[in-house]
């Protein structure tokens, strides 16, 4: 390993990967985060992609984006601004100048700067004069190039040749961080491990790229960041998508039921029918449907079977199966739905993040739908919340919905591995053959749910379904029995309010303002009060995992404090419902729908102005 | 199939609590007591039974049936039905749709489940109307039929279900009259032996918007000349004397008449229900009156590997060869690290 001159220790360093579509972004990023993580550093990652596969190459529309914060503290939000930004063309610098922090290094490919290249881009002449980032450590190494010249004596097509592009970047990262190369060369083994060649020319283009990085040294300075302090265990990264299937896997393990989902593709849900459908090993039985409605309508069969049953989608998918989760409500069997929220409203911005679809999911149905509504807030929470919901829909006998969103489904962080034995138990309200008939919607006098009556038992045969039925389970169209089931089913979904936690409260319990969150946006609010806090405000933060029901302190946490602010990513959903459910507060505002995150600092400013009274 | 447990069934153990609602004379009522006679001879223990439905007048049958039954919402119980055969291969899982139900909201989950011919018996009332909205025609309706929503006629094609059946990879298809207890019992009793989508269309009287659709076929004296009941192995005779028969020329079917023209019983097709190339049983479904008889009886029935076993299958194999037995190897699966 070479001398390095100059070593800038660092708590934080924030870094993006950027290019066109094609050029291995998102890999590239992840082998990053995995490396980082191995070595202690706390995490957290951001993909941003175009929602077009193949965008046209080297515009801005097409550039494909991957952000991870690294750090030595505990890091919440994947960072605001970029320390380090890795531009495989001018398009890519034109799609994150304005993100950059003042001394940034760019790191980019030269050889993609040809004239035509840069006014694709959208610049006259020179990006970075234009965007004004001279000032900048702008690092330019004619990677085509010298990967091309690395692999000239190689018997590989000129195709493959590029592709190690990427490799050359990160090997160059590698150096920068001092990192080790040993995750990302047994990952490419593993990878290519049928064709030998491509994997021996993207190590060679690894290797090439690190000592490039080396060689020109003394234009750089390098980083280093110790291990963060994190909590003694075994550690892995997750995204969002995959906790939340996960979460599912071991709510079925503990409950001793099956896993069934019936799911229909859609960005960025996906990934959550994709781990399951991996799952056979442990007996889940996953079906691609024809479209969203047979995704839940096959699960609602399977919950009648006796299976824990969930279907995934995102917005435009929920609205499809709105009718059938009202099935479900009417049926009283068990159903999780997660929607992995987007940008909306119709297809929207399908790889954007947003929090639109909180009122979908609380009011979407026709007739009086009560249905539980929970939120996770980071990409290793989906596991612990997609757990509780299901946990939720088993002992209540009832349909819950799970909102995720695009942020939380792509977004990675380390996640201490829980141990099986340690989760909660769920106690399944199965049906037994007594000497009575049974009834269909006989209820626990607790928890107001009806028994599962699970078909292939003898004696317990009953027929249920979406018109209106009577304690013993027939048809009933009077107006009193109506009237008493709808009421039942609400005061269900209220009872629910005896498993949910406490609201914590981030900070003081009293203080001159409360900033409000639910869902994705926790690291970014945690971040802001804690920096504002650090700063001497008398600001605190409390965070909404369950939307409904509401936790039963709220109104007490809210209390304490002079200011109520909400932020989330939409015009005000959760406000909204705040200001039905608990009416004599008031509540400001602080609303983004740019498709993006929060970022740290939009949040302070607000808050500062209006505790400032500006 | 399930094993038989010698319940000595008789009809009426399969009749539920529940009072029949459907208007006096309706098919619906046929096709109820054919279905619980079958139900009672195979003598399957009975809580082995799924009834999944959708919306309709149809859509109501499961109700009646004293087995686990499922009453979902319009167009949707071929999905439901597929959740329930794949969550547990071992129920036996029979659809209850209507024409409005199956064909137009519900069209396609029908092909779909047809397609990955998963073992469900799906019962198709075809009355050629919407009953329950009270008189709408359907995609089964006859071109110009005058219905409320149809005042000058429909301008619409109508799907011939078979042909819909057959085009979507099915693999059982057959025919039979509400009225015909005989013929529907024969009927459901193979499609319920049948591995895999068993597509039963009944032709469904509704007494009281499209009364007497199916007059040709269900009246004494006309209905042996309109209609044709194919029995595999045997040769394709029909008629009230039973002196007409098909044969194919050119690529079509054709309706002769034995003895004229020197044609004898040798010269007609014989049926063969388990011919796994489509073209006859195509033809033979899509015969419509005047021109050709209906055909009535097992179109087709031909094996092949049902989506649950080719499912089981699956699983067998990966559960052999997978390292990960529980919840807590997958989660130590993969890259992982200690912190100490
Ligand atoms: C989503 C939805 N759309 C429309 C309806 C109204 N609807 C109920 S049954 C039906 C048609 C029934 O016709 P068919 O399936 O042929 O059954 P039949 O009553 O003739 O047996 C319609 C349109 C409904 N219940 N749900
Ligand atoms: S409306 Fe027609 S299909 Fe419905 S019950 Fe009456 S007769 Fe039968
Ligand atoms: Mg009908």
């Amino acid at each position: 390993m070479g001398k390095r001159s100059k070593v800038i220790e660092r708590d934080a360093v924030v870094i993006r990967f950027s290019g066109d579509s094609g050029d291995g972004m998102q890999l590239t990023g992840t082998l990053f985060s995995n490396t980082s993580a191995l070595f202690g550093h706390d995490i957290s990652t951001f993909p941003d992609y175009p929602a077009e596969i193949r965008a046209p190459q080297g515009t801005v529309g097409g550039v494909s984006g991957f952000q991870v914060h690294i750090g030595h503290k505990l890091i919440n939000t994947p960072g605001d601004f970029t320390d380090v930004l890795v531009a495989m063309n001018p398009a890519a610098v034109k799609a994150n100048a304005m993100w950059l922090k003042a001394g940034s290094t760019i790191i980019y490919d030269s050889d993609n700067f040809t004239e035509k290249q840069i006014q694709r881009a959208g610049y006259k002449a020179d990006p970075f004069t234009e965007d004004k980032l001279d000032s900048m450590n702008l690092i330019g190494a004619p990677i085509t190039s010298m990967v091309k010249e690395a692999l000239k004596d190689m018997e590989i097509d000129p195709k493959t040749v590029l592709r190690t592009k990427n490799m050359f970047a990160l090997g160059m990262v590698y150096w920068l961080f001092d990192s080790k190369l040993k995750y990302t060369e047994d990952f490419i083994g593993e990878k290519f491990g049928k064709k030998p060649l491509v994997a021996e020319a993207n190590s060679k283009v690894l290797r090439a790229g690190y000592y490039y990085a080396e060689t020109i040294e003394a234009l750089t300075p390098s980083y280093h960041i110790s291990p963060a302090p994190i909590v003694k265990g075994t550690y892995r990264n997750i995204n969002g998508n995959q906790a939340t299937a996960w979460g599912f896997l071991a709510a079925a393990e503990k409950a001793d039921l099956k896993l069934f989902i019936g799911s229909y593709p859609i960005t960025p849900a996906t990934g959550i029918l994709e781990e399951l459908a991996l799952r056979k090993d442990l007996g889940v039985r996953s079906l691609q449907a024809e479209d969203e409605i047979a995704g839940i309508c096959t699960a609602i069969g399977a919950s009648f079977t006796g299976r824990l049953a969930v279907t995934s989608t995102s917005g435009p998918g929920l609205a499809l199966k709105s009718e059938a989760l009202n099935l479900a409500v009417m049926t009283e069997l068990p159903l999780v739905v997660v929607d992995v929220q987007r940008g909306g409203p119709s297809t929207g911005l399908p790889t954007k993040t947003e929090q639109s679809d909180l009122w979908q999911a609380l009011y979407g149905r026709n007739g009086e739908s009560p249905v539980p509504v929970i939120a996770a807030g980071t990409p290793s929470d989906c596991f612990t919340y997609a757990f509780q919901a299901a946990k939720i829909a088993v002992e209540y006998m009832t349909p819950v919905i799970l909102l995720t969103d695009s942020y939380l489904a792509n977004g990675s962080e380390p996640w201490k591995i829980p141990s099986m034995k340690d989760m909660p138990a769920i106690k399944v309200p199965y049906a037994v053959k007594t000497d009575k008939e049974y009834q269909a919607y006989e209820r626990d006098p607790e928890k107001l749910a009806r028994s599962w009556a699970i078909p292939g038992t003898p004696g317990l045969e009953h027929r249920i379904g979406g018109l209106e039925k009577t304690i013993k389970g027939s048809v009933s169209y009077t107006p009193e029995n109506h009237e008493y089931m709808v009421r039942m089913r609400d005061e269900k979904v209220e009872r629910i309010v005896n498993e949910v936690p406490d609201l914590e409260v981030t900070g003081n319990k009293k203080g001159d303002m409360l900033v409000i969150g639910w869902g994705s946006t926790y690291g970014h609010i945690y971040t802001a009060v804690t920096e504002l806090r650090e700063e001497g405000y008398k600001i605190s933060a409390a965070h909404f995992n369950y939307i409904r029901p509401l936790p039963k302190n709220t109104a007490k946490v809210f209390s304490g404090f002079g200011k109520l602010v909400v932020c989330e990513l939409n015009t005000g959903q959760f406000a909204n419902y705040l200001r039905m459910k608990h009416q004599r507060f008031t509540y400001h505002q602080y609303n983004r729908l740019q498709g993006l995150p929060f970022t740290v600092g939009e949040i302070k400013d607000y808050c500062k102005k209006l505790l400032e009274g500006k | 199939m399930a094993e038989t447990n010698n319940n000595h069934y008789v009809a009426k153990d399969f009749k539920s609590d529940q009072e029949v609602r459907w208007c006096p004379g309706c098919g619906d009522h046929g096709i109820l007591a054919s279905l619980q006679k079958t139900l009672a001879e195979l003598d399957i223990p009975k809580e082995k039974y799924v009834f999944v439905s959708g919306i309709g007048c149809s859509s109501r049958l499961p109700y009646y049936m004293n087995t686990y039954g499922f009453h979902g919402i319009h167009g949707r119980a071929a999905a439901i039905a597929t959740g329930i055969k794949i969550a547990n291969p071992d129920l036996l899982v029979w659809e209850m749709t209507g024409d409005g139900d199956a064909l137009a909201i519900g069209g396609n989950h029908f092909i779909h489940a047809i397609r990955r011919n998963i073992d469900i018996k799906i019962i198709l009332f075809n009355n050629e109307i919407y009953g329950l909205t009270k008189g709408q025609y359907s995609p089964t309706s006859k071109k110009g039929l005058v219905t409320k929503t149809s005042p000058y006629g429909t301008i619409e094609e109508a799907f011939k279900i078979g042909e819909l059946t057959i085009g979507a990879h099915g693999r059982f298809f057959a025919r039979t009259v509400d009225y015909n207890l005989q013929l529907s019992n024969e009927v459901y009793k193979e499609a319920a032996r049948f591995h895999g989508t068993a597509v039963v269309e009944v032709l469904q009287n509704c007494v009281i918007f499209n009364d007497g659709a199916f007059d040709a076929f269900t009246n004494k004296e006309t209905r042996d000349d309109n209609t044709i009941v194919l029995h595999h192995g045997q040769p394709m005779i029909f008629g009230k004397n039973r002196d007409k028969g098909i044969i194919l020329v050119n690529l079509k079917l054709k309706v002769v008449r034995l003895g004229e023209g020197g044609i004898t019983e040798k010269d007609l097709l014989v049926h063969d229900a388990h011919e796994p190339n489509p073209g006859i049983h195509y033809r033979l479904a899509g015969m419509t009156y005047p021109e050709y008889p209906v055909a009535l009886g097992v179109i087709r029935a031909i094996s092949d590997q049902t989506y649950d076993a080719a499912m089981l299958e699956q699983h067998t194999k990966v559960q052999g060869k997978s390292k990960i037995k529980s919840v807590d190897d997958l989660l130590m699966s993969g890259s992982t690290w200690k912190v100490k």
